[in-house]
Parts: C-alpha cells; sequence; structure tokens
C-alpha cells in the first residue's frame, strides 16, 4: 500500500486537532505517513501512532524553522522524492497552503485547496469543496503528479487505532534548505496567547457578536464560556476595535465549519456568510427581524441579546446541574 | 521605485455567481465582475509606495477581455500604468497554469517589488503569491498586516493562528498584503479622467513567449468531475422573544443534542 503523507501542525511537539483530522483521511487513502518538521517530536510520537501514523518522517535540519515556507516546502518535497506516496494531505492554514501551493510546483503536481471532504477514488483521490460562500459543492481529481491536497479543519473525524504502537515507524531525514529559502527571515515570533477557550478554526461550538454587542463581549462570553465554544467576531466588531482580528469570521477573517454557530447581534452580509455559511447548525439572536442572518438558521430568535443570551447561559448552567 | 501590483477581475460576490456548464469553469463573462477587493490593499500599499519613493506602479493582470476593469480601476486610483494579459488559451488554467502566465509576464516587466493580494474573493485559494516567490525565485514575504520598506528591506508583520511574525527580505521580493493593512483610496474624479490617458498595454501568450499547450483548462493538473449548487439554506424556526426567547434557544439545543 502506497503511503499518503500528512504534515504535522504542531506546536513544539503538541499536535493539532487538524493533523488527526488529516490521518483520518489519510487511513482511507493508504499508509498514513506524518511528516514531521521542528521541534519536539518526542511529544508527538505518541499521538501520532494513536491516530493512525505507522510511519512518521522526522525531518531535521538547520534553519527550518527560521525562515518562512520555503525551508518547509523544500523540506517536503525531498521526503516525497523518498517516500513516493500516493498523496500529500496538508492542514488547510495560511501556513500550509503556501507549502503545497510551491510543493506542486517543485514536484511538478496538479493542487485542490480547502477540500472539506477527501475520499479515495479509481484514479486517485476525490475532494470535495464548497465554493462561492457555500452556494456550490465541486468535485474535483488531481491529474498530474501526486495529489497536493490542503483540507479545512472539521473535515474528518480523528480516529484512534486499535492497538496502536507507542510510537510510529521512524525515518529521519537530513534537509539542507537552498540559499533562497533564506531569504525571507523571521526576525521575531511572538505566541499567540491562549484564550483559555477552543481555537477558533478547530471548535465544535462557536458563539459570535457582531455591531449589535455595541462593544460589549461580556454576554456572547459568557454563553461561550457556558458550552465550551470559542467567541468569534464579525468584521463589524473587529473594525470597531472591540475584538482582535484573529477572532474575524468571515470572508477576510477565519472560515469556520463548526457543529454549532451561534450569531449574536451580526445582520448576517456575505462577507460574514462566506466565513461561516457551512457551519451544520446555524442559530442567531438579532433585534432585527429583517436582518439577513435569519435566512440561513436553524433556529432564531427576534430580540435584544443582551436579555437573551443571559437568560441563555443562565439555562444551560442551570441544565448542567 | 518601481512596483508591479497584480490584480484580480473577479465575478461580484454580491451578484448570483455560477459556472459555465460546458466546462465547469467560472462563469466570467455574464455575471458582473470587479477588481478583487482584496486587491484593492495591493494597489494601495503600492501607490503608498511609490509615493514615498517617487516611483512608478505597474498593475498587471490576466484574464479575459472584461478584465480591463480590473487594472482600469487601479489606474483611477493612481497607479502609472497597466498590462493586461488576454489570450483565449488562458481559459480555463488552474493557479499553476495563471501563475505560470503572471510569472512570464513580470519577467518582462521591471520592478523591486511584487504586490498581491492575499486571496481572490473568487478562487479564495491564497496560492498564487508563493508560486511566483517560487516561479521566480523571489523571497516570499507574504500576508502582510504591515509593511514598512526601508533602505531597500521589506519588513513585515504575518499574523498566524498560532504566533504573530515579523519578516524582513531585501528587495527584490514578492509581498502579499492582508486587508488589515491599510484603507485603499477612494478614486477622485480627476483620478478618473486621468486614468483614460495611461498607458494600458495588452499582451498575448505569444507576447510572453508561452505556448497554447502549457496554459489553459486542457493543461491543467488538476480536473473538476461535477458541480452541485447547494439548495439555500431553508429559514428553520424564528420566534420573537417574549421573556423566554433564551430558554427556548436552549431548549432547541439541548433537543438537537448540541448542548
Amino acid at each position: 500500500m502506497s503511503q499518503v503523507l500528512v504534515l504535522v501542525d504542531h506546536i513544539d511537539g503538541a499536535v493539532r486537532k487538524t493533523t488527526l483530522e488529516l490521518l483520518a483521511i489519510a487511513q482511507r487513502l493508504g499508509e498514513p505517513a506524518a511528516v514531521f518538521i521542528g521541534k519536539g517530536f518526542e511529544n508527538a510520537a505518541g499521538t501520532l501512532a494513536e491516530y493512525g501514523a505507522s510511519v512518521a518522517y522526522q525531518v531535521e535540519g538547520e534553519g527550518l524553522e527560521d525562515y518562512l515556507v520555503l525551508p518547509k516546502a523544500e523540506a517536503l518535497a525531498q521526503v516525497v522524492e523518498q517516500a513516493a506516496p500516493a498523496a500529500v494531505l496538508i492542514p488547510s492554514s495560511t501556513e500550509g497552503k503556501e507549502i503545497a501551493a510551491r510543493l506542486a510546483i517543485k514536484i511538478g503536481s496538479g493542487l485542490i485547496t480547502d477540500a472539506v471532504e477527501v475520499e479515495a477514488g479509481d484514479n486517485g483521490p476525490v475532494t470535495t469543496q464548497s465554493v462561492f460562500a457555500a452556494g456550490f459543492a465541486v468535485r474535483a481529481r488531481v491529474t498530474t503528479g501526486i495529489p497536493v491536497i490542503t483540507v479545512k479543519p472539521n473535515s474528518a473525524a480523528p480516529q484512534a487505532i486499535s492497538d496502536a504502537p507507542a510510537t510510529p515507524e521512524v525515518i529521519t531525514v537530513q534537509v539542507t534548505i537552498s540559499d533562497l529559502a533564506k531569504t525571507a527571515k523571521i526576525v521575531e515570533r511572538r505566541p499567540k496567547e491562549k484564550s483559555g477557550r477552543p481555537d477558533l478554526s478547530e471548535a465544535a461550538i462557536v458563539v459570535s457578536g457582531g455591531r449589535g454587542t455595541n462593544g460589549d463581549f461580556g454576554p456572547v462570553e459568557a454563553f461561550a464560556d457556558a458550552v465550551g465554544a470559542a467567541v468569534g467576531a464579525s468584521r463589524a466588531a473587529v473594525d470597531a476595535g472591540w475584538y482582535p482580528h484573529s477572532n474575524q469570521v468571515g470572508q477576510t477573517g477565519k472560515q469556520v465549519s463548526p457543529q454549532l454557530y451561534v450569531a449574536n447581534g451580526i445582520s448576517g452580509a456575505i462577507q460574514h456568510r462566506a466565513g461561516m455559511q457551512t457551519s451544520k447548525t446555524i442559530v442567531a439572536i438579532n433585534k432585527d427581524a429583517e436582518a439577513p442572518i435569519f435566512e440561513l438558521v436553524d433556529f432564531g430568535v427576534v430580540g435584544d441579546l443582551f436579555k437573551v443570551l443571559p437568560q441563555a447561559t443562565e439555562e444551560v448552567l442551570k441544565r448542567k446541574g | 521605485m518601481n512596483i508591479v501590483v497584480c490584480v484580480k477581475y473577479v465575478p461580484d460576490a454580491q451578484a448570483a455567481r455560477r459556472f459555465t456548464p460546458a466546462d465547469n469553469t467560472t462563469d466570467r463573462s455574464s455575471v458582473d465582475g470587479l477588481l478583487s477587493e482584496l486587491d484593492e490593499y495591493a494597489v494601495e500599499a503600492g501607490l503608498t509606495l511609490a509615493e514615498a519613493s517617487d516611483g512608478k506602479v505597474t498593475v498587471l493582470t490576466v484574464g479575459p477581455a472584461e478584465a480591463t476593469d480590473a487594472v482600469r480601476r487601479a489606474l483611477q486610483m493612481g497607479a502609472h500604468e497597466a498590462v493586461h494579459v488576454q489570450d483565449d488559451a488562458i481559459h480555463g488554467s488552474d493557479a499553476i497554469g495563471t501563475s505560470k502566465v503572471l510569472a512570464a509576464a513580470i519577467g518582462k516587466l521591471e520592478y523591486d517589488i511584487v504586490l498581491t493580494g492575499m486571496a481572490s474573493t473568487d478562487g479564495t485559494m491564497s496560492v498564487v503569491p508563493a508560486m511566483l516567490a517560487e516561479r521566480l525565485s523571489l523571497p516570499q514575504v507574504t500576508f502582510a498586516s504591515e509593511l514598512t520598506v526601508e533602505n531597500g528591506v521589506a519588513r513585515i508583520r504575518r499574523d498566524g493562528d498560532t504566533s504573530t511574525e515579523i519578516i524582513e527580505a531585501s528587495l527584490p521580493a514578492l509581498v502579499s498584503v492582508t486587508d488589515q493593512l491599510n484603507e485603499p483610496r477612494y478614486p477622485s474624479f480627476k483620478g478618473i479622467m486621468a486614468a483614460k490617458k495611461k498607458p494600458l498595454q495588452n499582451w498575448s501568450l505569444a507576447d510572453l513567449g508561452l505556448s497554447a499547450d502549457e496554459v489553459g483548462l486542457s493543461a491543467a493538473w488538476s480536473t473538476v468531475d461535477d458541480i452541485t449548487a447547494r439548495p439555500p439554506r431553508q429559514a428553520g424556526q424564528i420566534i420573537t422573544d417574549e421573556g423566554d426567547g433564551g430558554t427556548k434557544l436552549v431548549e432547541f439545543l439541548a433537543a438537537a443534542k448540541l448542548v
């Protein structure tokens, strides 16, 4: 069985959920082989094995994390040459898509981005993409080279395998990056402060606030914490300085596809819809009965979020006991 | 400083965007289009750099005849000249083909910096800038939410999922910018008038030294098998809060096993 490479998304070896989702997809397509670049492999090995990686390429080399994108693309190209995989799966993060882009050209392969589903097919993996603000589902295949596919968060459920070994079979790969790869230097890196809430792109529930909050995200945050959700913000709220851009949901922010999306004081303009329209269940609270968001919802409350949300929070906490 | 800004003509997101059933490509002719909103930030960044350095902005696009509207808008904003690469053979190109054409065109221009937006608003792939850096062997300095160019060095702030990075590269470089970078200017009446006299060149594949079999639908490295229009979401249950809206909301969520 051919290997299917999965580029591991991690922070110092703490493997992010998207990697586990990609490993689940890789299990359908071939023999999952994780590609680990950076520090902290000892922290990741067990998790990678548990979620399906039978092989892990541990990539080492000077400067891999000191320069933008190209070192990882070069390293991955080298692993591809060694592994001759059936496909390469990469998370649809900013960096992931750029690595995929350069890799595709380096190895002469077609590229499909932002897949929400990947299935085995007779002529290679078949991807599904949700395009034009979820107006269309597109099924596509790579037809030249080794398919390079980036996959959106929440596209597959992680599949722990029973009787997993403690670690995948480790293959060390030494990489020397090119001079060109050293031309965009990362001179400073500031890790994002942990908010204590789930990561917005990965969260199962997202609770967002918009113009209707008038700058007070208290009720939104309280409800989010009651249900264990990430907090999102509309572009209007971010532009007004009420919430950081890293929490923006929309065409120019994050596109999320959680199990549940709760929109509070958000009118539902196209720019915002593009960021959340594929959520499985959508709920909204808005004073304006004509707000476009109500065209999308499975359940909507026309009312004042400062009354409705706190009551909802109380009800959730009551049911929790 | 010579600045090249790559822009794209895209179907208006407010309109009913669609695909051409015959070949599953984006319908760019029967739907109204315009300069991609995210490219305005790149044009603005180019104009700002040009103003600070007494430099020149050349705006470049690859697209069908209608795509002239995109470069025209950039000229109205203040870009100095435009290049529109147009050739029927380019129709249906994937990002790999598009980046090949763009790179060939950029190769014929003088530049210290190539600017792009962070993504197109139709394909939303965010891959062409990285592909351009790859093809042109330029330092890749992408997703800038802050940008300074001083002493021949481009320095950006890039906000990622898990960290914020400061990145530096010597020019010439490929820089993509986000919508956080600036506020694009509206064309003034004077700018709209002046745009009519600015140089606008049309180039074909032959002008770029590319042949038809290198680009377009048949040269693409991926293919679309089928496209299904998703039925618009049906509006579900909507209630008016009469003092119990929050409770009813949670009842709904609990029944759906979401809380």
